[in-house]
């Protein structure tokens, strides 16, 4: 393992203690191990958190402040962080007004935020949370997990803060969160593995002739492994997947992300997005807005994922409202 | 009768064996799920070894319950409301009890293993460590009688439910993702819970 960092055992701190030292007029970090927005709690505001292992970033932690999330719990490298740092996060955004847990659909994310949530309303604040399950290369059925959060969770976070910025009641945002859901879908590939730190060695072998299809932000394996194509080829194979959930039609305005899963350079990025925007375009589909970069990442992974969003006046005003965080920024 | 000594002989016993078995696990793991099981549980109960010196003297039913609670807190993942739920049921079944009879053993990790399914909603032959727990506590149930030889059949049958389940596809957890690639992976749950029944055994037998 060849890695940028001290030990294993405090990279999350470390990490922390940076972000915190770099930003200082956007968040503040607090114990136990959890980024809230500078100015949080708003009087009135809904709270709005999200929160998972860590290793994704800029996700969760670049995205809080004005416009997006109120704090982030972030776990250690791709473990669920604990219910006592959700507890403590809902409490510090909580400005009366309820608060909004935007969960990603991984069993340890769901039970970890599912107690904090208990314990939240059993000391008297209102919780709703929202699960984003946007990941199609995993079978939704009773026989699985179900989806898997994937980057339909940034555009979410997005979205659903600026509504709560805006002045939106805990039912709204809930139901807006709701919305982006179940217009949302994402998929994703890898050419490498990630090396988790503690773990010390690569989370799964691959050749260099060999590719991923349908790979998770872990490094959980996909739907198949297969010989490499050439990106046109690849991006074929991941919208194609999209587009046969029956969300997206001709005439339609979307939001195109684009996102790196870590490893990737932007240039190879762009090369994607160009294919992205000629299938859609041939498909009478219209890409109103994009997203291209590395914004929910697997450590060190190359690769990308492709995330469309299906875009209505409502979706389209929020997702250009202003935002100012770490990681994203505009309109401020 | 079990004392709280013996109970925490117990964890020690599960902790240092949760510690050998830490890379294994982590390689059971990073087949079907993310590579953090052994890592979780071993940082899990290395914090349960810092709680015991001030839980060892008191009831068992306080032994549990702290012990979910730190679990629930510094273990994450799906193993630390898992296990923790399991402890926290464990020592609320137990009450302020100092020494606790095989009836109330059983009864215990019947308990435990209810707070398990009600947590993590998973069934037998989806391939979680309820497939190693649901059996073991059948066998300590069946064996009341003989307190040592029933142990032993809880280790066994822990294990032999683990085993049972490699074959087949996972229907819960990270797992369950990989479809029919999940066949024929040992199941990481399954494989630290058969560790749980065999410390369970193995401390009880040398008190």
């Amino acid at each position: 393992m060849k890695k940028l960092i001290n030990t294993p055992e405090r990279e999350v701190d470390e990490a922390l203690a940076g972000m915190a030292a770099a930003h200082p007029d956007l968040i503040r970090v607090e114990e136990p191990n959890i980024i809230v927005r500078k100015d949080a709690p708003r009087p009135g505001k809904v709270g709005i958190i999200s929160g998972g292992g860590s290793g994704h970033e800029p996700m969760h932690g670049g995205f809080v402040g004005l416009g997006m999330l109120d704090a982030a719990c972030p776990g250690a490298v791709f473990t669920s962080p604990v219910p006592e740092q959700m507890l403590a996060a809902t409490k510090a955004v909580d400005g009366g007004a309820g608060v909004l847990h935007i969960v990603k659909n991984y069993t340890g994310d769901i039970m970890n935020f599912e107690i904090a949530a208990e314990l939240a309303q059993a000391e008297g604040i209102e919780v709703a949370a929202v699960v984003i399950a946007d990941d199609v290369a995993v079978k939704d059925s009773l026989y699985t997990a179900g989806r898997r959060g994937v980057g339909g969770t940034v555009l979410a976070e997005k979205i659903v803060g600026a509504a709560a910025e805006a002045g939106a009641d805990l039912k709204t945002v809930t139901a807006l969160c709701q919305k982006v859901q179940d217009n949302v879908r994402s998929m994703g590939m890898a050419l490498t593995s990630c090396t988790v730190p503690a773990a010390g060695k690569p989370t799964f072998d691959i050749s260099d002739a060999e590719m991923e299809i349908g790979v998770g932000i872990h490094g959980e394996p996909g739907r198949r492994r297969e010989a490499l194509r050439p990106a046109d080829e690849i991006v074929e194979m991941l919208v194609t997947p999209i587009l046969e959930e029956g969300i997206f039609a001709s005439g339609d305005r979307v939001l195109a992300f684009v996102n790196g899963m870590g490893g990737t350079p932007l240039i190879e990025l762009y090369v994607a997005y160009r294919k992205v925007n000629e299938i859609l375009t041939e498909r009478g589909i219209t890409i109103a807005r994009n997203l291209v970069g590395s914004y929910i990442t697997s450590l060190e992974m190359a690769g990308l994922s492709i995330t469309l969003l299906k875009l209505d006046d409502e979706l389209l005003r929020f997702w250009d409202a202003p935002v100012k965080t770490p990681a994203l920024r505009w309109g401020v | 009768m079990i004392s709280t000594g013996d109970f925490s002989r117990f964890l020690e016993t599960f902790a240092a064996r949760i510690h050998d078995a830490k890379e294994e696990l982590t390689q059971l793991d990073s087949a079907i799920g993310d590579a953090d099981h052994g890592i979780n549980m071993d940082r899990g109960m290395t914090a349960i070894m810092e709680l015991l010196p001030s839980l060892r003297d008191g009831d068992a039913g306080t032994l549990f319950k702290q012990t979910g609670m730190k679990l629930i807190s510094t273990v994450g993942g799906a193993s630390g409301p898992l296990y923790g739920t399991f402890f926290l049921r464990l020592g609320t079944a137990f009450g302020t009890a100092t020494e606790i009879g095989p009836t109330e053993l059983a009864a215990g990790f019947r308990a435990g293993l209810g707070g398990v399914i009600a947590r993590g909603k998973a069934g037998l032959d989806d391939k979680t460590m309820v497939d190693a727990m649901d059996p073991a506590v059948a066998a300590l149930e069946a064996g009341i009688g003989d307190l040592p030889a029933a142990l032993d059949a809880a280790a066994v049958a822990a294990a032999v439910g683990r085993d049972r389940v490699t074959p087949l596809v996972a229907r819960k957890g990270r797992a369950s993702y990989l479809g029919e690639r999940s066949a024929g992976h040992q199941d990481p749950g399954a494989t630290s819970t058969t560790i749980l029944f065999e410390s369970l055994r193995d401390a009880l037998r040398a008190g």
